[in-house]
């Protein structure tokens, strides 16, 4: 039996990737400048780390054919409590990211629950718990508050070489998440469950528990943003939420060729989504393109991305076909 | 109680032993029991009393015709549905499944006709999917594999590989990889839906030794099915369901296909249908097919003229739907001709199809024939305003003529207006359908199965309002998998089967005769 080589989603993410580096890199010389100069470079890895963490967690969620809206004002949330638990004191940083990291678990195990247990749309239940922490941010919080010590500061800070220690942690995050969903039996249940809930449980697979452990994760992933935030700020800071990390988020996993309808997708994908927004943000920036432009060039890239991935869909008609569309019998 | 008591007492039915096969004799004791299954659907019962005795090795084949019960029956077994009355045993001990994996894990699998496959996973993700062998916590991919491996050359399956993404591969592979994971639960007794309905001809050879094989491993197979040709190639035993009823089990080889078909039809309905017009003389042709053909069907020919009903007959999946849906610009035809009212015409979309006053009353009211949560009017009016606005208002004074004339629930102006559809009966509803395609005063209406799921009274409403379409010109073309109504109705009868017209057969002919041709067995 032969097997003909086809590409899959992820090659196409990474052969968009190089295609958007080429593209960039040489408008940007045109203009004199260097796309890949280590500053540039630095400014584009900085700018994976924090979207990146959200978007992996994001993805997770999306494969099971849910959704989380709330990402943006866990980050914010998170930020404020690892700063304000840490209150500047170095002995209690671990405390702080402890913190933060069983509030942002909280907002997941809720978020599942209830869409799980009580079938809220994922939707309308992510916007609802974000909506109440932004209430509560909004209240409480009227600037910037608590410190981070110096040296938890370093995990916004250090390169090793053009490379960000957030970049690395990213990426090994992106790793753990990695293994989980191609070699452990969770990570098996989320792609069963995104793809059809009832095959799903009719296998046996428990899928409200596979629901709720996909949501934990997703806040986990947003709590460690969170935790960045801080880190680079030096203090935590409610406005956060409005860098609209959510619809990136969500952007970057689609773009990375997880489907939104669940079942299928990678994380390896959605770090090469993320990474094309970093260069497009990148690029834009070194050229200096008028913000509104911007803009319009992110949504068309994304739309674009996504009519892409439809067009490689199958048809699930042409499956079942009895005869061929030119005439006669099917072989 | 006693009414189980009763069951018990009965005669167990007469069971083949095939003596001159000695490679699958079966032991004798079943290895699945029903006695007195009956079943009810909201006050409706659609089974009843219904014993089935299913042995090791063997191949039990369940014939009926649509709507006969087989399907019912065989969720009833699967732990889809609980059965009211009767009981179930497994092995000689009274059973039952609360869920469909509790069957599966006592061995009683079951292959429904809907995929139940990931698309996007590999062949050995799906068959181990809530069951992944683990090793040091993470999934034993190489176990995986090589189980998956051995399950596949144990049942002789050399063309599939457990890597392979279960959406790259042929419909009737698929379906093997659904048997392949009943298989992997140590299935002993196997229900298959209509395991071929989706497959070629050549796909069939790999179902059938599949099916062989597990017989000669000693499971248990109920295989339900339309196709005559099949149930004679594979079965041991068949048990024909009529109207829920069990009318007969028997060995295969003492069972005739005329015998076999004469027990599934046949139903007394005599007066209940419109008398056929006496003086009716077919006018110009409507529509004309010629060598018509999609994906789905291929080589229509077919003419309905003006005052004439043409049925579409044929087993669910024969392709009836699909011609319709070719005709109406659902999913248009992509060779052939097509004519309405001797012109040349091209229809791609249901919008074009209006334009040439063509109808279409669906197989499904609810999620293709209604705005369910809209008003009558609303609904009367959808097709006059969404594609004849210019002919809106001289036809829309028409619309409450209609509604009246169809005697529907909410029929006065005012409560057209308030009503929405969802509150109506079904026949009401599909009252409100008819109507909104009357209003645009078609030239050929084809209605879907249009009497499916509508009360006695609303039944004959249609049968009339047929009547009175064709006394006034109309070409009216019928798919129904009723044969009483369509022995009736129709003034020919085409019979579809596997996606083209197997042949035609004029009105008031035998019920048989319809069914064997869409069987195959003619």
């Amino acid at each position: 039996m032969t097997r003909r080589y086809h590409l899959g989603s992820t090659e196409i993410v990474y052969l968009a990737l190089a295609g958007i580096l080429l593209v960039a890199g040489v408008l940007v010389a045109v203009r004199g400048g260097n796309l890949f100069a280590q500053q540039n470079v630095s400014y584009m890895l900085t700018q994976t780390s924090l979207l990146g963490f959200v978007a992996i967690g994001q993805t997770l969620v999306v494969l099971c054919r849910s959704l989380d809206l709330s990402v943006g004002y866990v980050v914010a949330l998170c930020s404020l409590v690892g700063a304000t638990t840490m209150a500047g004191d170095p002995s209690r940083v671990w405390l702080g990211v402890v913190a933060a990291l069983a509030v942002a678990a909280g907002v997941g195990l809720v978020n599942g629950l209830v869409i799980s247990g009580l079938r809220v749309n994922p939707f309308i239940a992510t916007l609802g718990t974000g909506l109440i922490i932004k209430g509560f941010l909004d209240t409480r919080f009227k600037g910037p508050e608590g410190e981070v010590p110096f040296g938890f500061q370093t995990f916004g800070y250090t390169r090793i070489g053009p490379v960000p220690v957030s970049t690395v942690v990213m990426l090994l995050v992106a790793a753990a998440v990695f293994v989980l969903l191609t070699r452990t039996r969770p990570g098996y249940h989320m792609f069963a469950v995104g793809g059809n809930l009832d095959v799903a449980r009719l296998s046996g697979v428990r899928t409200g528990r596979v629901l709720v452990l996909a949501h934990v994760l997703c806040s986990l992933c947003a709590g460690v943003a969170g935790l960045l935030i801080a880190a680079r700020f030096g203090t935590g800071n409610a406005l956060v939420y409005s860098y609209g990390l959510d619809l990136d988020s969500i952007a970057a996993v689609v773009l990375g060729g997880t489907l939104l309808f669940g079942g299928r997708g990678s994380v390896v994908g959605t770090v090469g989504g993320v990474a094309i927004l970093a260069v497009l943000d990148t690029a834009f920036n070194v050229l200096d393109v008028n913000p509104f432009f911007k803009d319009v060039l992110r949504g068309v890239i994304i739309i674009a991305a996504v009519a892409l991935y439809a067009r490689r869909q199958l048809d699930p008609a042409s499956r079942r076909a009895r005869f061929t569309t030119g005439g006669g019998d099917a072989a | 109680m006693h009414l189980l008591l009763d069951n018990y007492q009965k005669i167990p039915r007469l069971v083949d032993m095939r003596a001159d096969d000695d490679a699958h004799a079966p032991s004798p004791d079943p290895v699945l029991r029903l006695r007195g299954v009956g079943k009810d659907f909201f006050g409706t019962s659609v089974l009843r009393e219904i014993d089935l005795d299913l042995y090791p090795g063997q191949v039990h084949a369940l014939v009926g015709e649509n709507g006969a019960g087989k399907s019912t029956l065989m969720k009833v077994i699967a732990g889809v549905h609980r059965p009211e009355t009767g009981t179930v045993e497994l092995d000689g001990a009274p059973v039952s499944f609360p869920t469909p994996l509790d069957a599966q894990h006592a061995g009683v699998a079951t292959v429904f006709q809907e995929f139940n496959l990931l698309p996007d996973r590999s062949v050995a993700e799906n068959v181990y999917l809530g069951r992944e062998p683990l090793r040091r916590g993470t999934v034993d991919r190489r176990r995986l594999h090589a189980d998956t491996t051995r399950l596949l050359d144990d049942l002789g399956l050399t063309g599939i590989t457990p890597w392979t993404r279960v959406g790259s591969l042929s419909v009737a592979q698929q379906q093997v990889v659904e048997i392949v994971k009943a298989v992997s639960y140590d299935a002993r007794i196997i229900s298959m839906d209509e395991p071929t309905a989706a497959l070629a001809d050549q796909e069939v050879a790999l179902l059938y030794e599949l099916v062989r094989r597990l017989r000669d491993r000693g499971v248990a197979i109920l295989y339900v099915s339309h196709r005559l040709q099949e149930i004679y190639d594979l079965a041991d035993t068949i048990t024909v369901l009529k109207d829920g009823n069990h009318m007969l089990t028997a060995p295969a080889g003492e069972v005739s296909p005329d015998r076999l078909v004469s027990t599934m039809v046949g139903r007394d309905f005599a007066g209940f249908f419109p008398d056929r017009p006496a003086d009716l003389v077919p006018g110009e042709v409507r529509l004309a097919l010629a060598g018509s053909g999609n994906t789905m069907v291929d080589g229509i020919d077919l003419e309905v003229r003006a005052g004439e009903i043409v049925a579409l007959a044929g087993l669910q999946g024969s392709g009836r739907t699909e011609i319709a849906h070719g005709v109406f610009g659902i999913a248009p035809f992509t060779r052939g001709r097509m004519t309405v009212d001797g012109q040349p015409v091209q229809v791609r979309t249901p919008r074009q199809g209006v334009r040439h006053r063509l109808a279409l009353v669906t197989e499904d009211r609810k999620s293709e024939g209604l705005a369910l949560g809209q008003t009558v009017l609303a609904n009367a009016r959808l097709v006059l305003d969404a594609v004849l606005p210019r002919a809106s208002d001289r036809r829309a004074r028409a619309v409450p003529g209609v509604l009246t004339s169809l005697d529907v629930a909410a029929s006065t102006v005012a409560a057209a207006r308030d009503a929405e559809v969802q509150y109506l009966s079904g026949g009401n509803q599909q009252k409100v359908v008819l109507a909104k395609w009357l209003v645009t005063e078609p030239r050929v209406i084809v209605l879907d199965e249009p009497t499916r799921g509508i009360d006695v009274g609303a039944k004959r409403a249609v049968y009339d309002l047929m009547r009175t379409l064709t006394a006034d010109g109309a070409a009216v073309l019928l798919i129904s998998s009723e044969l009483p109504e369509v022995v009736a109705m129709a003034d020919r009868i085409l019979v579809v089967r596997d996606g083209r017209i197997a042949g035609e057969l004029p009105g008031g002919s035998d019920e048989t005769a319809v069914m064997a041709l869409a069987t195959g067995a003619a």
